[in-house]
């Protein structure tokens, strides 16, 4: 089996204006999903209690709504988890409110309505100082990430392959972020680190690309800078299809078997997968070459020895 | 030329061996287990006495068992159904603690690995799963440190006032303000002399010059750096033995608690389900009580034949002798400021110095005094029950505050009473600032969920790979598999606690690590199309894919670093097993697997073509 037949390079820079129009577009509506919706962020980064139960049938929900505002919770979002016999009980932190002991009020409350006895089957807890934490040292990580691969690519690389990298993969960022903004889906710590990793992993993508690049620069002369990235491009694009077809494959598995908790993991996953296979590639190329990336950049000048002075 | 040295198949072979030995604990699953551990602060487990007692009784009870284990501070009898176990935990139950309502033991069901015990001897454990995975109750507490540094400056206040009236200074009035204490004074050269008594006596304030109100001079002391630091330490261990002696009740069989940052102490308790009842215990404040003890003649003897004279208490001393006790009580626990093991000036024997406040300090001058060469007492209570802690005699009269408690005590000794006299209350009120409780079925169900996406997701890699890549895709697999092989060795070497975001890393990791293969398949296959030999393609293919695998490792194992430093809870769980699993895959994607090509085409000289699927050429 072989996908791809490819006789001559593909002339990816032609379009790269294109590519990159597209890719500004996503990502303004990104930002303005973010600006205008929000992420809907998770009990751990706002703080309050989540409390998940299981009937051994499908409860009525507006019974239980009830009761909990009746028993002095008026903002519980009670919803469906999963399946009709899940239900997830949010209660935000208020002042004066002994929120450690919350759980426990509300499963007796629970337990007093009608229609079975609910199974506790989880409870998070989260203060509103640590909610604040777990937020700035999430902010943090990103920083941290984004500094280390900046630094670790300016140093194997050039200046060039990095900023441009580090932007085609941002921008990945952004759209994730914007596809929870959009949706509403519900940004959790899990979220986060499943945004982080993809990533490290789609500036991979870009590893590869420009690696190729190099070589090709320092061994064809004739080329000039887009076929230089034309070729790179087309030289590694089964391989890019492969390796991100593999994982995605891994990831679409948690996505139908992981069940809830790993839901919104495996989908951050898969939009980043998928944005960044095009971003790293078609993305960061482009600006590497408007960056001013030549061939002499890769031969090293020869050093010329000083003479000591005695 | 394709060929590695003996001594590199060598390596590669014994690590591959080594992970299958630390994996294998896996697969055995678990088996029930009763738990014995020490149910009292004042009780030490002697691990060869205390199997040897759980094996009498077994064995008088004709309760077979498969095996005891003993560690550092419990002993576990293996089971081979839950119903022998349920059976062997009333029998030992009633062997170690004959009064019900008195427990000295804690004996608790737990579950053991049920690996032979030539794997447990090799210290071969199975994956130290987490809360989200088994099913238990994760708190995290705030340690109230404002609150400590208050407590501690209201009886440093109480110290400067004795102070300076021992020293016969004049003041006119300490007050605490927020973290400070001020010191008023008439005139400049009483404050003089103040500063000098207070620097003479304590090394722990920080003064300061100040014109009050009324242009009175003012002496304003602050705790240094130094002493606040102390005082966090010593309040944060404080309530750490404290919860370690209060979790015991519960019966957990493995709890943890742990420090977590400079204020923080989390506490995970696998297992258990009554939150409420967790909380309950976490939140009791245990006291210390002096009293004396009843030394009438007589007393003890009638006492020990049931008539307990009026006015007193029989208790059992650590040694096990019985001591009788005044009910009235002298000091308690809040006048205590410090308790450390160390050494007798003089004599050089072990020794505990207490710090009693300025108020604990004068009650106990005046009691030592009218009682030189009577026996005192010192007893932790808790749930209302009340356990001497030591019982010393009197030598002289002891003012200034400074105690100590010694003879015939060994080192071990004097830093078990100290660490007592300290877990009567806690340092520092606590908070709860985070909570998770998991239900066992979802625990269970989590495993399930996780394991599943992993095989499916595995099967699916292998599937396409070696539909793809033919026998090279073969290898890639199985150093695919290796790669997972490694990976949870190294997970149950480090006892790393594995998650469900744990399980999601090794899936995700694995998806990650294909990438290295299909480079390297790739560039064989481009090294073939460009005419090399399949010898050549091989060499080349390896050696040029290495760089860009090296490069972008390192790029996600950045990101991992980042996750494994800032995340918390589950990003943490996911960060150590990417981290680890970067690690892995760099080794059997590209040693495993060139060891697996080497041996299959190393030593063909005459070889015509490699089973890596169809190349296809360009025809010009």
């Amino acid at each position: 089996m072989e996908f791809f037949r490819i006789k001559n390079d593909i002339p990816f820079m032609r379009h790269a204006l294109v590519f990159n129009v597209i890719s500004l577009l996503t990502f303004v509506l990104a930002v303005l999903f973010l600006a205008t919706r929000g992420l809907n962020l998770s009990v751990e980064f706002t703080g309050g209690t989540l409390v998940e139960v299981h009937y051994s049938e499908a409860p009525q929900l507006e019974p239980i709504r009830q009761a909990l505002s009746d028993d002095g919770y008026p903002d519980a979002q009670v919803q469906n988890f999963g399946s009709a016999r899940d239900v997830l009980i949010r209660l935000p932190n208020r002042d004066g409110l002994e929120s450690s002991r919350v759980s426990e009020k509300v499963m007796t409350t629970l337990s007093a309505v009608d229609g079975g006895s609910p199974e506790l089957r989880r409870v998070e807890f989260v203060g509103p100082q640590v909610g604040k934490e777990l937020a700035a040292d999430g902010a943090m990580a990103l920083l941290l990430v984004v500094v280390g691969i900046m630094v670790y690519l300016a140093l194997r690389f050039e200046w060039r392959f990095s900023v441009a990298a580090i932007i085609a993969n941002l921008h990945d960022v952004i759209i994730i972020l914007g596809f929870f903004a959009f949706f509403q889906w519900e940004f959790s710590l899990a979220v986060l680190a499943a945004v982080l990793a993809v990533l490290g992993y789609s500036v991979n993508e870009s590893v590869v690309v420009f690696d190729r690049v190099r070589e090709t620069f320092k061994k064809k002369r004739g080329m000039d800078t887009p076929e230089v990235l034309n070729h790179a491009i087309t030289r590694t694009i089964s391989r890019t299809v492969i390796t991100h077809g593999s994982t995605q494959m891994m990831v679409l598995s948690m996505l139908l078997f992981g069940g809830e908790t790993l839901y919104y993991f495996s989908l951050a996953l898969t939009i980043g997968i998928l944005f960044g296979i095009y971003s790293s590639v078609l993305v960061a190329s482009p600006l590497v070459m408007w960056l001013g990336v030549s061939r002499e950049q890769f031969i090293k000048p020869k050093q010329e020895k000083q003479e000591a002075v005695v | 030329m394709n060929r590695y040295p003996l001594w590199k198949n060598l390596m590669i072979g014994i690590v591959l061996v080594v992970g299958l030995l630390y994996t294998l604990p896996n697969f055995y699953g678990e088996v029930p287990a009763v738990q014995v551990s020490s149910g009292k602060a004042t009780l030490k487990l002697d691990a060869s006495s205390t199997t040897a007692r759980i094996e009498q009784a077994l064995a008088a009870a004709g309760i077979r068992q498969t095996g005891i284990f003993a560690d550092q501070n419990s002993v576990r009898a293996r089971f081979d159904t839950t119903e022998l176990q349920l059976q062997a935990k009333d029998v030992i139950e009633h062997t170690f603690n004959p009064d019900p309502e008195d427990p000295d033991y804690v004996v608790a069901l737990n579950l053991l690995s049920a690996s032979p015990s030539w794997l447990t001897s090799i210290n071969a454990l199975p994956m130290y799963l987490g809360l989200d995975l088994r099913g238990g109750v994760h708190f995290l507490l705030q340690v109230d440190m404002p609150g400590a540094i208050t407590k501690r400056l209201d009886s440093t206040a109480a110290d400067l006032r004795t102070l300076l009236r021992d020293q016969g200074v004049r003041h006119s009035g300490i007050e605490r303000e927020g973290r400070s204490i001020a010191v008023r004074f008439r005139d400049a050269d009483l404050r003089d002399s103040a500063r000098r008594a207070i620097e003479r006596f304590t090394a722990d304030l920080k003064l300061a010059d100040r014109d009050g109100p009324d242009a009175m001079p003012e002496l304003v002391a602050t705790l240094t750096q130094q002493a606040e630091k102390t005082i966090q330490d010593f309040a944060l261990k404080q309530n750490i033995t404290t919860l370690h002696n209060r979790i015991n009740e519960l019966g957990v069989a493995e709890p943890v608690i742990q420090q977590q940052g400079a204020d923080r102490i989390v506490v995970q308790l696998p297992g258990v389900q009554d939150v409420a009842k967790a909380k309950d215990i976490l939140g009791r404040t245990a006291t210390l009580e002096v009293r004396m003890v009843d030394e009438t003649p007589g007393a003890l003897e009638a006492a020990l034949n049931g008539q307990v004279p009026f006015g007193s208490e029989l208790y059992t001393e650590r040694g096990g002798r019985e001591l009788l006790v005044k009910k009235q009580v002298v000091l308690t626990g809040d006048r205590l400021t410090d308790a450390q093991p160390g050494f007798d000036g003089q004599t050089q024997e072990p020794a505990v110095h207490l710090t009693l406040d300025a108020a604990g300090s004068r009650i106990f001058r005046d009691v030592t005094r009218e009682n030189v060469g009577k026996r005192m007492a010192i007893l932790l209570i808790e749930k209302g029950k009340g356990e001497v802690i030591t019982a010393p005699v009197i030598r002289t009269e002891i003012g200034g505050g400074r105690v100590q408690i010694s003879g015939q005590m060994t080192t071990q000794e004097a830093t078990d009473v100290a660490l007592l006299l300290r877990a009567g209350s806690l340092a520092a009120p606590m908070e709860i600032i985070e909570e998770r409780t998991v239900g066992p079925s979802l625990g269970a169900e989590n495993i399930e969920k996780g394991f599943d996406s992993t095989l499916w997701g595995f099967a699916a890699i292998a599937a396409f790979m070696i539909a793809y890549y033919l026998l090279f895709g073969l290898v890639s697999v199985i150093a695919l598999a290796s790669n997972l092989l490694l990976l949870v060795a190294l997970l149950s070497m480090l006892q790393a606690t594995l998650t469900l975001p744990g399980i999601a890393a090794i899936a995700l990791t694995l998806g990650m690590a294909i990438d290295a293969n299909v480079l390297i398949n790739e560039r064989i296959r481009e090294e073939l199309r460009n005419g090399s030999s399949p010898q050549a393609a091989i060499t080349a293919g390896y050696e040029r894919a290495f760089d860009t695998i090296l490069d972008s490792n390192i790029t996600t194992l950045i990101a991992g670093i980042a996750l494994l430093v800032f995340g918390s809870g589950p990003v943490r769980g996911f960060a150590v097993v990417h981290c680890l699993g970067i690690m892995t895959s760099m080794f059997s994607a590209i040693l495993v697997s060139r060891m697996l090509v080497n041996l299959i085409y190393g030593r063909k000289r005459k070889l015509e073509k490699l089973s890596i699927g169809q190349v296809w050429k360009p025809s010009n």
